[in-house]
């Protein structure tokens, strides 16, 4: 049997007095898209700063293919190859999708005071990349800004895989998305999958999750309440989970069904 | 809503004409403007404008304020302002005459020095803006202040009174130095070209124009070179990428602290190197001098294209606007008109430009 990318043990982690998370267990195998779900405010962000080095667990351990790891940065895991594509995407609208894509991490070439900016390279990169993942750019000079949320998503993701990402936590990526785009973003997790990166795919969104998950994980004030595995759980059961259950069991009957 | 469909994609690459493309470019509307104050000196102007000494007499001032302007839209493309440049180059003349005249240096150590003091200044700027996260403007605009306060105080205090510091053409001649940072060059060609009968003489057979005054070599070449930093380099990624989202940029790995605060420096080096070839060329440091410079740079840079909000521009955009600007500056005595139309020929560029290149930027990210 395969071993876990990452293993997360019964991570806490508190703010001063609060407890934003009480005992989180979490793992994660190549080529598997784990959908972290969790309501507003069950800990989901804090989670995944603390799995991708923006945060220290205050207990609990990492353990990073095999080894217990200690991130003291954002910058340590990804190098680990943990890549985190956060809601803003770390995107900007008025460069090209080029500029984009290799920014903060561009291509050289030649040397000493001649080092410059391989531009072929990273134009025949960037949209080798994207063709990879169903997106025709009309040129690597088109702005970020032209393109629309999914594609942007798209990129965001592209890139994080093109600079060896092992583990892509997407955090939310369909949360402002119309139907089609989802439906994009969804194939390119479902691609991405395949190609044997270890998804974590944070979402309120049942539907989505079931679209593209092979297991759930289900936040709730802080905790997990579970870790099931496709067909072994129903989308009613997860959205009970979600809801802390009692509640959301009594508003079922008076909107019939809709949520 | 965006379509993913190939076919249909490939469709929109054929509609995207050669035009469609020129209109991204950030320097368009300076070309179009250009051409356009072109034509109106053409017709009003009096021939001798656009001969070759006519030319090299706008040249000049417009490389002057262009190698500001250069400085003041990378700066801009970074996100930032400088209000203090051109307070920055009274400051560093008179520096600069100070290390020459009175403490009697030589060029070779007295400009390096004086592109330090000016460096140094300008990293202050910076590490203030980046520490408090103050505004530019606001942070500039104290300096603007105090160094044009501390300019004039200090040329008093050692002049006894006046305002300018003379003797810098005395101390310099003969140095070495001297001809890279002030005067013509090519003066030997130009004679040649003068004795074949190439180009324009004075009935003694002297030349009209004796060279090329050398900054405006200066201002080619350091246009080139910002070019080249800005589309060719890592460090031109991360002045695009500082001043389109510093946050965007910092979480994906860009120094923006330090990308910004070379830029201040860079910026503030422009000064000061304005400073020291003008200070060469009148042989005179005046408290004074550059007073408003800070705007017409700013200006000529967004002309040029840069947005206001940073993460947009060029270099060859600011190159075009200061040739703008130098050709309306001097354009005008070669017209009946009244020299002062200037201002109300900067102002009513500025305002065309701001709103032709808010329109090219909506077109270029695709906002609606």
């Amino acid at each position: 049997m395969t071993q876990p990318i990452v293993h997360m043990e019964n991570i806490e982690k508190h703010f001063g007095n609060i407890i934003a998370l009480a005992g989180v267990s979490f793992d994660i195998f190549p080529g598997e898209c784990h959908c972290l779900l969790g309501d507003n405010g069950a800990g989901k962000s804090t989670f995944i700063k603390t799995m991708s080095g923006v945060h220290k667990p205050t207990k609990g351990t990492i353990n990073f293919e095999q080894k217990q790891m200690n991130f003291n940065s954002p910058r340590d895991a990804m190098e680990a190859g943990i890549a985190t594509v956060f809601q803003d995407l770390a995107m900007i609208p008025l460069m090209s999708v080029t500029r984009n894509f290799f920014m903060g991490r561009e291509p050289t070439k030649g040397v000493g005071p001649f080092k410059r900016f391989d531009v072929e390279m990273a134009n025949e990169a960037t949209m080798e990349s994207m063709r990879e993942m169903g997106i025709n750019l009309r040129g690597p000079d088109q702005a970020v800004g032209t393109l629309s949320g999914g594609e942007r998503q798209t990129v965001a993701i592209a890139r994080a895989v093109y600079f060896g990402a092992k583990v892509l936590i997407l955090d939310e990526p369909t949360s402002a998305l119309g139907v089609r785009q989802t439906s994009n973003v969804l194939a390119t997790i479902d691609r991405v999958r395949k190609q044997g990166v270890g998804v974590v795919f944070i979402t309120h969104n049942v539907r989505h999750a079931m679209a593209v998950g092979d297991r759930f994980t289900v936040l709730n004030r802080g905790r997990t309440l579970g870790t099931a595995a496709r067909g072994d759980i129903t989308p009613e059961e997860l959205q009970d989970m979600m809801a802390g259950g009692q509640e959301m069991a009594s508003l079922e009957g008076s909107l019939g069904g809709t949520v | 809503m965006s379509e993913t469909n190939a076919n249909i994609l490939d469709e929109r690459v054929k509609k995207e004409s050669a035009l469609a493309r020129m209109l991204k470019r950030p320097e368009l509307g300076a070309l179009g403007g250009f051409i356009l104050v072109f034509l109106f000196f053409l017709l009003t102007a009096d021939s001798s404008m656009f001969t070759l000494a006519g030319t090299l007499n706008w040249l000049q001032p417009a490389a002057q304020i262009g190698i500001l302007a250069i400085g003041a839209s990378l700066l801009m493309i970074g996100g930032e302002f400088d209000l203090s440049l051109g307070s920055m180059v009274a400051f560093a003349g008179l520096v600069f005459a100070l290390l020459v005249v009175n403490t009697g240096l030589p060029l070779i150590i007295a400009i390096p020095l004086t592109l330090l003091v000016a460096g140094a200044i300008g990293m202050i700027n910076g590490q203030i803006v980046i520490r408090t996260g103050l505004p530019s403007f606001i942070v500039t605009l104290a300096f603007l202040y105090a160094l044009r306060g501390l300019s004039l105080v200090l040329v008093k205090w050692i002049t006894g009174g006046t305002t300018q510091m003379r003797g810098v053409r005395e101390a310099v001649e003969g140095d070495f130095l001297a001809p890279i940072f002030s005067g013509d060059v090519f003066g030997g060609l130009f004679l040649w070209l003068a004795e074949r009968g190439w180009i324009a003489t004075f009935a003694n057979g002297t030349p009209k124009a004796t060279g090329i005054p050398v900054e405006i070599i200066w201002f080619v070449v350091i246009t080139l070179l910002a070019t080249y930093v800005l589309v060719r380099t890592p460090f031109g990624n991360w002045i695009f990428a500082a001043g389109g989202d510093a946050n965007a940029a910092a979480n994906s790995g860009v120094p923006v602290k330090l990308v910004k605060t070379v830029l201040f420096i860079i910026t503030a080096i422009c000064a000061a190197f304005v400073a020291i070839t003008t200070v060469m060329d009148a042989g005179t440091a005046d408290s004074s001098r550059g007073l408003l410079k800070e705007f017409e740079a700013i200006i000529a840079a967004v002309i040029g294209g840069c947005l206001l909000t940073g993460g947009y521009g060029s270099a060859v955009g600011a190159f075009i606007g200061s040739l703008i600007f130098g050709m309306v500056l001097i354009g005008l005595t070669y017209t009946g008109f009244d020299q002062d139309w200037y201002k109300v020929f900067v102002g009513g560029i500025l305002l065309v430009a701001v709103l032709f290149n808010n329109y090219v930027r909506k077109r270029a990210t695709g906002e609606r």
